[in-house]
């Protein structure tokens, strides 16, 4: 058992590539992926209300500022850059862009994790499912109709009707 | 001004075993983390004291569910999504299921745990006044062995508790016998997400029919918010159990519960507020009671 605050190697897999980071076990999981080039997760609030930091780990949604990076060794991470060989993600990427689902963009990564993230669930979601999966995710900008419209525009195309 | 991580030890015991025995090593000094949902905030805010994090996430023996004939044992590493996703504590113990449902967010509700919401003793947090009126138990373990103590006694005054500083919470244990029993939970906030509540309440009963009245049997009310610790309102429960539902005695509880709480006004609520609400609450609860009854 290791105990330190020194910084060690962590071994992470992001976006299915294996990375080998240097960082303190404390140091958030936020702070290290933009560190390594990755800054489509954002810091909103940093702590845990906004889900701008949102990012998906072993297929969970989490929030990136409030976790450890030591906790996240040998998991599997997905940020928003990699996303996009992924079916449902691609719908939500267009239905986002389509019905002015993003505007100033500093919520968009988080939502379209969560949105697809709620999808991988519950792919024919109602509204009311569809708020319930965004609840920990504020945005400023849209008044949050064309983001729940744009998850349910997704639905649909990913179901094929 | 957000920590420092270069000033904080990190320690990663594999095994439960493993971490009581450091913990007991030098138990003033460790906090023990799990989904960090509450202590990745302090850590934020700077206002963490100790340094030495023992990392206690996703340890598996913490974090598994087991339905035993006479209880649920859940591992105090079981997150907010675990207890939604049980079915027997859907069926069984619905109130636990809600509360988590209303946790935070769903990021929050992957790596708040069960355990760690006791632990961090919020009088404010939404799952435990569901683990109060359900009766639950408390397994706390340490290099000395096991304990086993009742929950309701565990918080013994403002984010104190019955927890020895070389002691983790192992599993919440809660009697299986809630099944018939008509449960009532509400949270109120600004919003059901995220926001912490201003009151929260959890309550369960059975109406038993006598000859001409409806009767009522084991009312069981607990509430959030509006004191040092999660409380169960002893005194309205008594002023109910084995009497008939009738406006008389749904406005002598109501008068009782809010006079039985200490609510303070902060940041998120006024005292008079909150006991106007717990009144209100306490009769929403009681006229659920009376219309499932009929609907039967």
């Amino acid at each position: 058992m290791k105990t330190s605050a020194q910084k060690r190697e962590f071994s992470l897999n992001v976006n299915g590539v294996p990375r080998n980071i240097r960082a303190y076990p404390a140091e958030r999981l936020l702070d290290v992926l933009r560190y390594l080039g990755l800054t489509g997760t954002k810091e909103g609030c940093g702590e845990g209300e906004c889900g701008a930091c949102s990012v998906l780990v072993d297929g969970r949604l989490v929030v990136s500022c409030l976790m450890p990076v030591a906790q996240a060794e040998g998991a599997k991470l997905l940020t928003i850059e990699g996303v996009t060989g992924n079916q449902r993600f691609r719908s939500l990427q267009e239905t986002f862009a389509e019905g002015g689902g993003a505007q100033c963009g500093i919520c968009t990564p988080g939502m379209i994790l969560a949105g697809g993230h709620l999808l991988e669930r519950n792919p024919a979601p109602t509204i009311e499912e569809i708020r319930e999966a965004l609840s920990g995710n504020l945005c400023r900008c849209t008044g949050y109709l064309q983001i729940f419209e744009a998850v349910a525009e997704a639905a649909r195309r990913c179901a094929g009707t | 001004m957000r920590s420092n991580p270069a000033e904080f030890e990190w320690a990663a015991p594999a095994t439960l075993e493993e971490a009581v025995k450091v913990l007991a090593g030098d138990p003033d000094a460790w906090l023990p983390i799990a989904g960090g949902t509450d202590l990745m905030v302090q850590f934020a805010a700077g206002t963490l004291e100790r340094r030495r994090f023992l990392n206690i996430w996703n340890l598996g023996e913490l974090r598994r569910i087991d339905g035993f004939p006479g209880e649920l044992q859940v591992g105090a590493g079981s997150t907010y999504t675990d207890l939604r996703e049980n079915d027997i504590i859907t069926r069984e113990f619905p109130l636990l299921g809600r509360t988590a449902s209303w946790t935070g967010g769903i990021a929050n509700q992957n790596r708040g745990t069960l355990g760690g919401n006791v632990a961090n003793a919020s009088p404010a947090a939404d799952s435990l006044p569901a683990l109060m009126v359900y009766g639950a138990d408390l397994i706390l373990t340490s290099t000395r062995g096991d304990r086993r103590v009742r929950y309701e006694d565990f918080h013994t005054g403002y984010k104190r508790m019955n927890l020895a500083p070389d002691e983790l919470i192992r599993t919440i244990c809660l009697p299986r016998r809630f099944s018939g029993y008509i449960s009532y939970a509400r949270k109120i906030g600004t919003r059901k997400a995220q926001a912490i509540a201003k009151v929260c309440i959890a309550a369960v009963g059975r109406l038993a029919k006598d000859s001409t009245q409806l009767m009522l049997e084991d009312v069981r009310i607990a509430v959030g918010s509006v004191a040092p610790v999660p409380l169960r309102l002893r005194n309205a429960e008594q002023l109910l159990n084995r009497r008939p539902l009738d406006e008389a005695r749904v406005e002598l509880a109501c008068k009782a519960a809010a006079a039985e709480i200490q609510p303070i006004s902060d940041l998120r609520s006024t005292a008079k507020y909150r006991a106007q609400i717990v009144n209100n609450l306490v009769r929403e609860f009681l006229d659920t009671l009376a219309a499932r009854e009929r609907e039967r």
